[in-house]
């Protein structure tokens, strides 16, 4: 069995997303993005774990990741997407939406678009939860309720579902192109179909019994009507959208909150 | 009281004008500063100033290097605290002594760091802060070693000095950096340093390095070999205590001073007289103290003159002799003009066993209590500690625990280490935990659960009911009915789902519909959780069987739902005209139970 490294940061991570490799390369992606959460300025990185060529690394460290360079975050990093090759979106506590150019032959970062305050409350900020990206078309999701759809590269949203949940939203997925799915703190998910123009969601499933919110949802990477959701108790659910309105199969997974990844 | 034994530090406030009085508040880790007249009179001129300063007495935690430092032993810490109870102390004795060695390469790494960074910054600020935080650091990592060396370790007469050469031997590293500098220059005998280094290497004990350095000026000076081959013999002749061989104290006490003698009468015979160095080297072998106090600045501090002091005199020193001589070391190494530092006296009470006193002067010393905590945490499980009531009622080593966890929640990201910490302190810690930990600002949900979840795993119910209330009243300030009955469902707080639900009921009042349906059509069994909750959601299931057009299960529900009781008494006017239209329909069976005059209270 490979062996686990682990390395100090100084601040709290809260999600870390590899950078997507083009599928003609057969490598193994080396590089991953971090964003930090609840320290008093937080911030994103790019680490690499691959062999830059240098020759003084010694056996211990090999698979260190190592900073390659980081920007500054306003607000907790709440969710992470990489657009494309170069392109990042990060949601912040804030409510923003923010798209991060990463420059590879000089190292940096720069903010490449900015869309702030885009959820909210009458008068106050609410955090933005879970986004989404199939390039050029970006969807997200927060605390308010909302789901909203943005064009990289276009100012302004390109359509605002208000109160599609009367709760918290806490992530989403695509299903197909023009479907996605959410998953609230009642324990729901939700199908929207943006084809249509209501504002309604075509299908809601839950468990039923007890309504334990959901965290974090996932979509079968070769079959698209089987989906993975993580409950509050640890629960790992498999549902399948097309048929039934409950999971067909249950696991319990961790005994509190989890992630889902697939 | 107890009466301070230093004066107190005094900061100024650079941004505040002259002159001024400062109005202060306290906070949980810093003082609030303000300029403030000192009587409120009626001639009051010029404008207030609007600026609050904050006074922060520890800036440690804010930096982002020493932060590892706190996670890392925070990990120790934890796993200090499960080593089973039941084992005898005797076994118990390697794994305290590693655990200490643990916390210090932990010290080590940080200092490393910080060093690294102070080198290379280019900001002069930053390099002096940094430079004294290494410095202090080198302090602690001091103190901790020769606290472990004599507390924790408690080793005997005999293998006591040669932990405490181990232990001058790790924190004077200039010596290795002279001996690389004289050894890669082209003719190292005739190196500046050379001499420097070999005596450097004899105070310390380290024989055989100094043998070998000899070797080279033993080739340069043919005419004097007979001279070195002397030095040689007795520098090999030395004998070292070996602990863990057949030899008893005794005896080696018997071989150590025939080798004395040995050396005694070298320098009687003048052997030596003709070359200077070696007759140095000589007298310092037999223990001459003048001679070792010629050498002060290769000695550098009175803890080194002590211990080569005991090596070349008394190496069969007992612990409970140690502080006699490290009096008399200390009196003689500093002369009248040097003042005892405030290190010096905490080595000086470590010395002489005073473990209290070694605390008390590091908790004054210190801006930080992350030192005292660790190590009288650890000293307590190693049952040196005598249990000694202080004022508060707790003892010392909760006391210290809890005053460094609790600076620990003022931090915004390191609250988090400090639950652990809280929950290791029998008498108070609970309580401090349920005062602080509703405290922790609430940005997200995220954070709010991560909360709530520390609260649930330690049945801190009070604290998990105040928590799921801030969140259903920021909720539903926001106008987000449906999170806000989310976090009361959590809380199983009936009151306030009451309260929502009024809230929805008067929305549909208000408007006719309902909203959230997502929400209501799928209370489940939470439902139950208060009275008007039951109703609303009942209401809405009447309303969507209405819509169904199942009339007669319709109205059996809207005929249960008066009966029960459970409608508020706003609504019954609402039921009442809701009744009416199933009243109008032909196939509703139960006409005569509608009429009934006896459904009907005379409080209509």
């Amino acid at each position: 069995m490979e062996s686990v490294n682990a390395k100090y940061v100084s601040q709290k991570i809260s999600k870390t997303r590899w950078r997507p490799v083009s599928h003609s390369s057969l490598q193994q992606p080396d590089i991953f993005a971090t964003g930090s959460w609840d320290n008093e300025n937080n911030k994103i990185s790019f680490w690499s774990i691959g062999n830059h060529g240098s020759s003084d690394m010694e056996d211990g460290f090999e698979g260190d990741p190592q900073l390659l360079c980081e920007h500054k975050h306003d607000g907790d990093v709440l969710d992470l997407q990489f657009l494309d090759q170069d392109r990042i979106v990060t949601t912040s506590s804030t409510g923003a939406v923010t798209i991060f150019r990463h420059h590879q032959n000089s190292e940096t970062i720069s903010v490449s678009q900015s869309w702030p305050r885009v959820h909210r409350y009458p008068c106050d900020n609410a955090p933005c939860t879970g986004v989404v990206c199939s390039s050029p078309e970006i969807v997200t999701v927060g605390e308010d309720g909302k789901i909203i759809v943005f064009r990289a590269d276009q100012e302004g949203v390109v359509r605002v579902i208000e109160n599609a949940d009367s709760s918290t939203i806490h992530a989403v997925t695509y299903l197909r192109t023009t479907e996605i799915l959410t998953v609230n703190s009642i324990g729901q998910l939700k199908l929207w179909d943006f084809r249509q123009q209501s504002n309604s969601p075509s299908q809601i499933l839950s468990l039923s019994g007890d309504r334990v919110p959901l965290h974090c949802v996932d979509r079968h990477p070769n079959q698209q009507h089987i989906v993975a959701t993580g409950g509050q108790d640890g629960m790992l659910c498999v549902w399948d959208v097309r048929q039934g309105s409950t999971p067909f199969s249950l696991m319990e997974a961790h005994s509190a909150e989890s992630g889902v990844r697939h | 009281m107890e009466e301070l034994d230093v004066e107190p530090a005094i900061t100024n406030i650079p941004a505040a004008s002259d002159g001024k009085h400062l109005g202060f508040a306290w906070g949980p880790g810093d003082i609030l500063a303000y300029e403030t007249l000192y009587k409120a009179s009626s001639g009051a001129k010029g404008s207030g100033c609007s600026f609050i300063h904050e006074v922060r007495k520890d800036e440690d935690i804010y930096s982002p290097i020493l932060r590892k430092l706190f996670n890392e032993s925070h990990h120790i810490f934890v796993g200090l605290q499960t080593i089973r109870e039941d084992l005898p102390n005797k076994n118990k004795k390697p794994q305290f002594v590693s655990i200490s060695k643990n916390y210090r390469s932990v010290i080590r790494a940080c200092m490393e760091e910080l060093q690294q960074v102070a080198v290379s910054t280019k900001d002069a600020k930053v390099s002096m802060q940094y430079g004294n935080q290494v410095s202090i650091l080198l302090a602690i990592e001091l103190i901790w070693n020769l606290c472990e060396v004599l507390f924790i370790d408690a080793a005997p007469a005999g293998s006591l000095l040669l932990h405490l050469l181990d232990w001058v031997r790790l924190h004077k590293a200039d010596v290795d950096e002279k001996a690389r500098e004289v050894l890669q220059s082209e003719s190292p005998a005739e190196h500046h340093d050379y001499w420097d280094v070999v005596v450097s290497y004899v105070l310390q004990g380290r024989l055989e390095e100094a043998r070998q350095m000899l070797v080279k000026q033993a080739t340069l000076q043919p005419a004097a070999r007979n001279m070195y081959k002397l030095m040689d013999t007795l520098l090999t002749k030395m004998p070292f205590y070996n602990p863990g061989g057949t030899q008893t104290l005794t005896e080696f006490d018997v071989k150590w001073r025939n080798w004395h003698e040995e050396v005694d009468r070298c320098l009687q015979d003048n052997s030596f007289a003709s070359n200077r160095h070696l007759e140095i080297i000589c007298r310092i072998l037999v223990g001459d103290e003048d001679m070792l106090l010629d050498h002060k600045e290769l000695l550098g501090t009175w803890y080194h003159f002590l211990v080569t002091r005991l090596l070349f005199s008394h190496p069969t020193v007992k612990p409970t002799e140690l502080h006699y001589y490290a009096q008399s070391c200390m009196t003689m190494f500093l002369d009248s003009r040097n003042v005892p530092e405030p290190l010096d006296n905490i080595l000086l009470a470590a010395f002489e066993f005073d473990i209290h006193q070694v605390i008390k002067d590091c908790s004054i010393a210190l801006n930080n209590w992350w030192f005292v905590a660790h190590l009288t945490d650890l000293l307590d499980h190693c049952k040196l500690l005598q249990s000694h009531n202080l004022h508060f009622g707790s003892n010392l080593r909760e006391f210290l625990l809890l005053e460094y966890a609790s600076g620990l929640f003022t931090h915004h990201s390191l609250w988090q280490l400090a639950v652990d910490y809280f929950d290791h302190c029998p008498e108070f810690g609970r309580v401090y935990l349920e005062l602080q930990i509703e405290r922790v600002p609430l940005d997200t949900e995220r954070k709010a659960l991560k909360v709530l979840r520390i609260c649930e795993q330690r049945q801190m119910s009070e604290q998990v009911r105040s928590i799921c209330k801030i969140m259903a009243m920021r909720a539903l300030r926001n106008n987000r009915l449906g999170s806000a009955l989310s976090w009361s469902i959590r809380a199983k707080d009936a009151a306030f789902a009451t309260l929502i639900s009024e809230r929805f009921l008067q929305d549909y009042c208000a408007r006719g519909t309902f909203s959230d349906l997502d929400l209501i059509d799928n209370l489940g069994p939470a439902m139950l959780l208060s009275d008007r909750l039951t109703f609303l959601g009942k209401y809405r299931e009447f309303h969507k069987l209405y819509g169904e057009k199942r009339f007669s299960e319709a109205a059996k529900l809207l005929l249960s739902l008066m009966t029960a009781k459970i409608a508020p008494r706003s609504f019954w006017m609402t039921l009442l005209t809701d009744a009416l239209p199933l009243l109008e329909q032909k196939e509703t069976p139960n006409h005569s139970q509608l009429g009934c005059p006896d459904h009907y209270p005379h409080q209509i």
